[in-house]
């Protein structure tokens, strides 16, 4: 079948897509959209977060037909929604890389998603900054192996400041926030 | 998984149709369950029909105060929905302590009502499971059985009912209403869910060609004072091993109204009619909470592995209701 959705503000199409196809799979193998990971295919880890029209889910639970005519962002099309269009890591990736939020990787493309829509309902939505308690209630669907968590928190607090406040002018200092 | 023949449907006589037609067809949801199980090839469709199109996904007011959410509501729409919060707090809070932002993004009422047990073996295609494979077996009741239930279980399956929102259900009497080429019906929610028995792989009362269009919540004064407490392994984002749904009116120092139902010791989301009929008109003291939780939990049967749950199901009922009478209202 084919599989037509606005992905990251494009029209795409996906054909001779397999019924049994997850919306993940479709991504990373025929669009070539391969930042969303492929950890669990189980929904337990979050590695796979994308918006699904605007609310986030997990893309290897998703049924590729489900995703037909509907809009998807990815962890690609993060930086493409910063504030002014220009090309560069978006407030949620700099502050993930400011704090060392980041070893291997293989969980960042879901964490900085779910990071994303937790600070639109919450900071952008003038909402305030989300406590460390929301911070983790909402990524607790993301898994990681790496870093025990309080880098990525730590992340987070910074993403809702600058989100703010603004990002300091000449772009953070990498690795001081630690 | 297996190939399979997909079908969106436009609306609801297509889908009605199409699942009429077809023996081995499955409706798909959110598909946080079903793409799950038929990747595992426990769930093996021949046709599967998306009714995530199809114009079900409204919560609305009903005269007389009840609220309709249709089976299309996405879990975390319904737990943020104003009515829901204010009406059946309950039912909100049991939803947002069930599994992660991104599942209750997608999932919708009609599949958390018939999502699968989470019992291992259930879904570990080498061992046997009655519920999977009728007549297989049951790995579980000499296997690890730690999350599996006490209360209502059969020799053929000891597997819990792993949804949160349905024990909120339970306790608020919702009924599902059902329909097929052949009508609608309303079962009331405690019946729909079945006691294994000797059929485990028969969970619902739904017919194969039958689909779920919405759940009806009655109005109930007493879900103003009401909370869900999940008691699990870890703060968030696990099954319970024991959860409490409850509401509670107190007139004068007695119970006016008492609704209770249980998860994760049920093989049914379980409503705790023996407790309610202890409290019922009972004074509202810790003491008669401990007997009507004790009432409860007397049938209960306990193996090695999950036997604590029995003694943890009762302290969480009373540690319930103690709560809720210290935020009722009509209390001096
Ligand atoms: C990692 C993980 C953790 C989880 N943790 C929890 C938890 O803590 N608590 C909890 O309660 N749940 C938990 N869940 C389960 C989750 O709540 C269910 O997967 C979800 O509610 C199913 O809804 P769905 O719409 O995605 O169902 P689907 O997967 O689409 O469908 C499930 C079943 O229902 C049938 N169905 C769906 N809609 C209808 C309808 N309208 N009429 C008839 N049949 C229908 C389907 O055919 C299928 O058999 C967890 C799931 C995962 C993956
Ligand atoms: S408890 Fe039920 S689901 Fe688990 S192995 Fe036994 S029959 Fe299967
Ligand atoms: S890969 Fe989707 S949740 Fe793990
Ligand atoms: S950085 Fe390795 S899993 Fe999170």
């Amino acid at each position: 079948m084919r599989v037509t959705m606005t992905v990251n503000g494009h029209r795409m199409d996906a054909d001779d897509v397999w019924e049994g196809e997850s919306l993940l799979y479709v991504l990373r193998e025929r669009l070539g959209l391969a930042g969303s990971k492929n950890a669990c295919e189980q929904g337990e880890c979050g590695s796979c977060t994308v918006f699904l029209d605007e609310v986030t889910v997990c893309a290897c639970l998703v049924a590729a037909g489900q995703a037909h005519g509907r809009s998807v962002r990815t962890v690609e099309g993060l930086a493409e929604a910063g504030a002014d269009g220009a090309p560069g890591l978006s407030d949620v990736q700099e502050a993930f890389v400011a704090a060392g939020a980041v070893q291997c990787g293989f969980c960042t493309p879901g964490l900085l998603v779910q990071t994303e829509d937790l600070l639109r309902r919450t900071v952008a939505a003038g909402a305030g900054a989300p406590s460390d308690a929301e911070i983790r209630e909402a990524l607790a669907g993301n898994l990681c192996r790496c870093t025990g968590y309080e880098a990525v928190i730590e992340a987070v607090r910074l993403a809702a400041e600058w989100t703010e406040r603004g990002r300091p002018a000449g772009g953070p200092a990498r690795g001081e926030a630690r | 998984m297996r190939s399979f023949a997909y079908l969106s449907a436009p609306d609801i006589d297509t889908a009605l149709h199409a699942v009429s037609a077809e023996p081995n067809a499955k409706f798909l949801g959110g598909g946080t369950n079903l793409v799950d199980l038929m990747r595992e090839e426990i769930e093996q469709p021949d046709t599967v029909i998306d009714i995530t199109r199809l114009p079900l996904a409204e919560v609305a007011e009903l005269p007389g105060g009840g609220v309709r959410v249709g089976a299309l509501v996405r879990n975390s729409h319904l737990a943020a929905h104003p009515l829901i919060r204010e009406r059946y707090p309950v039912l909100s809070q049991a939803i947002l302590h069930g599994a992660s932002g991104q599942l209750r993004n997608m999932a919708t009422v009609g599949g958390n009502l018939l999502q699968r047990t989470r019992c291992v073996y259930f879904y570990d295609t080498a061992s046997p499971c009655n519920k999977r494979e009728p007549g297989a077996g049951c790995a579980a009741a000499e296997g690890f059985h730690r999350n599996t239930a006490v209360l209502g279980t059969s020799e053929h399956c000891l597997a819990a009912h792993p949804s949160d929102m349905c024990v909120a259900l339970a306790a608020l009497d919702a009924a599902v209403e059902v329909r097929s080429v052949r009508g609608v019906r309303r079962i009331p929610v405690t019946d729909f869910h079945r006691l294994p028995g000797a059929t485990p792989h028969v969970e619902s009362d739904l017919a194969p060609d039958e689909l779920v269009t919405a759940v009806e919540i009655p109005p109930l004064r007493a879900a103003a004072n009401s909370r869900y407490r999940k008691v699990r392994d870890r703060a968030s984002y696990a099954f319970a091993l024991v959860s409490v749904a409850a509401a509670l009116e107190v007139e004068d120092g007695r119970v006016r109204t008492a609704r209770l139902a249980l998860g994760g010791v049920g093989t049914r989301p379980w409503r705790a009619r023996e407790a309610e009929r202890v409290l019922a008109d009972a004074p509202a003291t810790e003491e008669a909470f401990d007997r009507a939780a004790e009432a409860e939990l007397a049938a209960a049967v306990g193996r090695p592995d999950n036997a604590f749950k029995i003694d943890l199901a009762r302290r969480t009922v009373t540690a319930v209701l103690r709560r809720l009478l210290t935020t009722d209202g009509s209390t001096p």
